[in-house]
């Protein structure tokens, strides 16, 4: 569930365009204005006021943001106002751009997205980069992580409710076979991870879990902790099968800053406001006993602090 | 001339309401014939019987028992008729699935959708296959393909390319030096290189045509010409670079008075999925007639008979 809140009375989007010029006027800028508008604004209105801004001022807002906010704010702030097509396919762009191996920034928008928000990811990076998603993809990485990682970019899954068990089953015993050999990387697991719909993939992984009475992410935390096609394999299956734990689990590493995963609170934040912060929040303080809130407003401060608290929808707005 | 239909005359004929009234069919061949795309859409939104809206990816879908009547009652000319009215994403996502099960000899034909497609067309063939098949062509197709074809042909319509007019010369060049040491190898060695795979499954067909460019300087040769063991890697080639002497060639081989049932079957394929593009047909005749040195026209009119000819030869001088 969504956490943003959107007010039932809500201005023009040129009143608010209007509003947001008069937060950049004078001296400084009135951040809390930004705030009140932009961070209870849904991702259609978000538009609609980009092109009064600009209808108005002539300039593209987020130009005129870059100019006038600094650092983490800023970046919550940019990342918030693009369209999430836009967003996704500047988050991938980055990625590859600085990819390593322990970056799963590529795989998370792959799998967390809904077919068609994929889709608009790929259509948004052509306009954007002139190129496709995934050339970008399969020039930046190398071997195992390639594979997987164009695989998944490129998927269009069918996304019906209907499973075929037999399929399940077997396709739970061709993974446990591969897995116990240690072939993270084989074709067939790659094949099914990326090409079969949601359903369908967690049919089979209930199914493994039936026969080997163990979780796949268990028999898989086994293994060496060094490997990093590993980890992205654990977390690709997390992400198509209970995506919140897979947020909640980079979002505890990154307020914790034990992760290499900069920018990570900003993202999910921002990429999740309008999809399932609420249930990551609620798993978040599940597993970690304090709410996500609180745990934000610990690590964070100023401006980005009220920004995020304010997708969050614990603001008093 | 014939005159034209109305869309309801047209609904019955087809349904085969009007048994023993018998069907202008001359007159059903040149108002579809000669009907423009959006045409098609109205009838197939009209006939509620025989096409079911699929509102969530904005196509007409057939119903399965409108594809087998048709197909029991008018043979070559009628498959024609039902491929035509079809959407074509519905057209494309069952070619492929035929193509799926027909096996080896067949795994051309999803080459050919994949790859003379624009990234929009082939994407809707992707939105009808979920509709029609409950899954998604890439798992289809990986579930069902062993082996060293499996990597390129899943590659290929997973693709969803750039169709901008950007492009990195020095990428194309550069791509187009491993191009020319992979394509050398044995068998389907070719296409089991990674570095194939990604070059004719990422680029864009503008980035390809810089890269065949290169390519031909480089060793002096021409990369179309069947420089591959691997017949797959060829025709995907010749269908991202020169579609139209594909499909040319293509129309050669089942106009060839001993082609096997099979082929013939292409004609109407070729025929109908490249109509609805204005220029295609045209140019793909121009480039027949360059290569054999006969009209296409011509060839049809000798080598196919009857209300099948006749919708051919309409769908050809539509192009005109």
């Amino acid at each position: 569930m969504a956490t943003l809140k959107v007010s039932s009375h809500v201005p023009s989007p040129s009143e608010d365009a209007e509003q947001l010029k008069s937060a950049f006027d004078g001296w400084g800028t009135n951040e809390d204005l930004i705030i009140s508008i932009l961070a209870h604004r849904s991702a259609e209105q978000r538009k609609l006021i980009r092109q009064a801004y600009h209808e108005a001022s002539g300039e593209d807002l987020l130009k005129t943001l870059d100019k006038e906010l600094t650092s983490d704010f800023e970046r919550a702030i940019l990342l918030w106002t693009l369209e999430p097509g836009e967003r996704d396919a500047l988050l991938a762009n980055e990625a590859t751009k600085r990819w390593t191996s322990s970056n799963q920034v590529l795989m998370e928008v792959a799998c967390t997205r809904t077919s068609t928000q994929l889709l608009h990811a790929r259509q948004a990076y052509h306009a954007r980069y002139k190129k496709s998603i995934e050339e970008d993809v399969a020039h930046h990485t190398t071997g195992d992580f390639r594979k997987l990682l164009v695989s998944l970019v490129s998927s269009y899954r069918y996304e019906g409710d209907e499973v075929n068990m037999t399929l399940a089953k077997q396709e739970a015993k061709l993974i446990h076979e591969k897995i116990k050999d240690k072939n993270y990387s084989d074709e067939d697991v790659i094949r099914i991870l990326s090409t079969r719909s949601k359903a369908q993939i967690n049919a089979t992984f209930n199914r493994y879990q039936d026969e080997h009475g163990e979780e796949i992410l268990k028999t898989l935390e086994e293994g060496d902790e060094d490997d990093k096609f590993l980890g992205l394999l654990r977390s690709t299956i997390q992400c198509l099968t209970r995506p919140e734990l897979y947020f909640v689990d980079v979002l505890r590493s990154a307020i914790n800053k034990t992760g290499t995963d900069e920018g990570a609170l900003t993202r999910i934040v921002t990429t999740r406001a309008e999809i399932d912060l609420k249930v990551i929040g609620e798993e978040y303080q599940r597993r970690n006993s304090i709410p996500l809130e609180k745990a934000i407003t610990k690590d964070t401060r100023g401006d980005y602090e009220k920004m995020l608290v304010a997708l969050l929808g614990e603001d008093d707005a | 001339m014939a005159h034209t239909l109305d869309l309801e005359s047209i609904v019955e004929a087809i349904s085969g309401k009007n048994v023993g009234m018998g069907v202008d069919e001359k007159a059903l061949i040149s108002t579809l014939g000669n009907s423009h795309k959006d045409h098609r859409k109205l009838f197939r939104k009209a006939s509620k019987s025989f096409f079911e809206e699929d509102e969530e990816r904005a196509f007409e879908k057939c119903h399965d028992q409108f594809v087998k009547h048709l197909k029991l009652e008018f043979s070559r000319f009628n498959n024609a008729v039902v491929m035509w009215s079809m959407h074509p994403w519905e057209r494309d996502a069952r070619v492929v699935k035929k193509a799926l099960k027909k096996g080896d000899e067949c795994y051309s034909l999803i080459v050919e959708v994949a790859c003379t497609r624009s990234s929009e067309d082939l994407l809707g063939a992707r939105k009808a296959y979920h509709s029609l098949f409950d899954q998604s062509m890439e798992e289809d197709i990986a579930s069902n393909i062993h082996g060293a074809r499996r990597k390129l042909l899943v590659g290929l319509v997973s693709a969803y390319r750039y169709e901008g007019n950007k492009v990195k010369d020095d990428s194309a060049k550069s791509d187009a030096k491993i191009l020319a040491e992979a394509v050398a190898s044995p068998g389907e060695k070719a296409i089991e290189n990674d570095e194939v795979v990604r070059i004719l499954s990422t680029r864009s067909k503008l980035h390809l045509q810089h890269l065949y460019k290169h390519y031909n300087q480089i060793k002096g040769s021409d990369l179309l010409g069947g420089v591959s063991e691997s017949s797959i890697l060829n025709d995907a080639l010749l269908c991202l670079l020169k579609p139209s002497v594909y499909f040319s060639k293509i129309l050669n081989a089942s106009l060839n008075k001993d082609a096997d049932k099979g082929t013939k079957k292409w004609l109407t394929r070729v025929f109908v999925t490249r109509a609805d593009h204005s220029d295609e047909l045209k140019e793909i005749a121009e480039e027949y007639n360059q290569r054999y040195g006969e009209t296409l026209a011509q060839n049809i009119q000798e080598k196919t008979r009857g209300n099948y000819r006749d919708f051919l030869l309409t769908l050809l001088s539509k192009s005109n």
